[in-house]
């Protein structure tokens, strides 16, 4: 694939993401709508009658602190992705002017 | 989600899940020591299920949902490997967002960690074996193994909370887990290809010493490049 292909399947992606908020607008979680899945699975779950055995032994304190790690777990991982991708296009550079070296010399 | 499996139920979910995460250690190690120069592309399958599990993404069912990223891992190392991602990332979950939860963390692994994979290794060997195209194997893999994830989580609520029957409270769980999830399976397939794709332009040896593309597909690709 080449570069415009990539961009034409990350636009898709915003798309697929941008959708919903589209179609909710003016809706809010009071509604009923941009909450978790796994919450309502826990409220059907609830609804049985089973109460909760364990609580979470540490609970990020407020929405905030809560966004803060989120964020802090992404970032790791595109740290990561971006250190090796760096490199390895590097290496791929390097190779490519190495090859054009060689070739010029002859 | 902490505590909202019957113990019975947790112990259960981490007995049948850590013999395949210790055996996916034993793997990472066995590849590794053989070819050292896939470790960084190790990295960067365990960091792209960090950042795809920490998004959590709208769907157009109105609910909220994160992919789960593993099926990148699960096509280069092989779900065993892939589930020793999982459990990595949702360790980190567990313990800083309570999100998750330490109980269900076996109930996790075996969903995200050993179904989701094992599914999207199952789906690219599948279409590698046809000689499909390559791409295409990848994304379906990403795309069935974030679905299969969601099913999985909805089939073992049925199992611990039959009510009224089993059947009826899976019809409710898929409602909520699996439908929600069908758009961001398809934007994480999206996602699994460009950064494959990326991966198998710059590194193509290494693809094909982890038996992941076979010579065929490396000579193409070194033609484009």
């Amino acid at each position: 694939m080449n570069n415009k292909q990539y961009i034409v399947l990350l636009v898709l992606v915003v798309i697929i993401a941008v959708l919903p908020l589209a179609m909710y607008s003016g809706m809010g979680e009071d509604e009923g709508y941009f909450g978790g899945a796994d919450t309502s699975a826990g409220e059907v779950v609830e609804e049985t009658g089973y109460e909760p055995w364990f609580n979470s032994i540490w609970e990020p304190p407020s929405g905030e602190i809560e966004s803060l790690l989120f964020a802090v777990q992404a970032a790791i991982g595109a740290i990561i992705i971006g250190y090796v991708f760096g490199y390895y296009n590097g290496q791929a550079k390097e190779r490519r002017k190495q090859k054009k070296e060689v070739k010029t010399e002859e | 989600m902490e505590g909202f499996l019957p113990w019975q139920w947790c112990l259960f979910w981490y007995i049948v899940a850590m013999p395949v995460v210790a055996y996916g250690v034993i793997q990472i190690k066995k590849i590794t020591d053989k070819q050292p120069e896939s470790k960084p592309l190790l990295a960067v399958s365990g960091a792209f299920v960090f950042i795809l599990s920490s998004l959590k993404l709208p769907s157009v069912t109105g609910s909220c949902s994160h992919p789960t990223g593993t099926g990148l891992g699960a096509v280069l190392f092989g779900p065993a490997a892939a589930s020793v991602l999982g459990a990595i990332v949702l360790v980190f979950q567990a313990i800083l967002l309570a999100h998750g939860g330490i109980t269900t963390l076996g109930a996790n692994i075996f969903s995200m960690g050993i179904i989701g994979p094992l599914v999207a290794w199952l789906v690219y060997k599948g279409i590698q074996k046809a000689n499909g195209p390559t791409l295409l194997g990848v994304f379906l893999a990403a795309a069935l193994a974030d679905l299969m994830t969601y099913v999985t989580t909805a089939i073992q609520l049925s199992l611990a909370f039959p009510v009224p029957s089993f059947g009826m409270a899976f019809n409710n769980f898929m409602w909520i887990f699996a439908i929600t999830q069908i758009p961001l399976a398809i934007a994480e397939g999206l996602l699994t290809v460009v950064i494959f794709d990326y991966i198998m332009k710059l590194k193509p040896d290494i693809l094909e010493n982890l038996k992941v593309i076979g010579p065929k597909v490396k000579e193409k690709v070194q033609a484009v490049v």
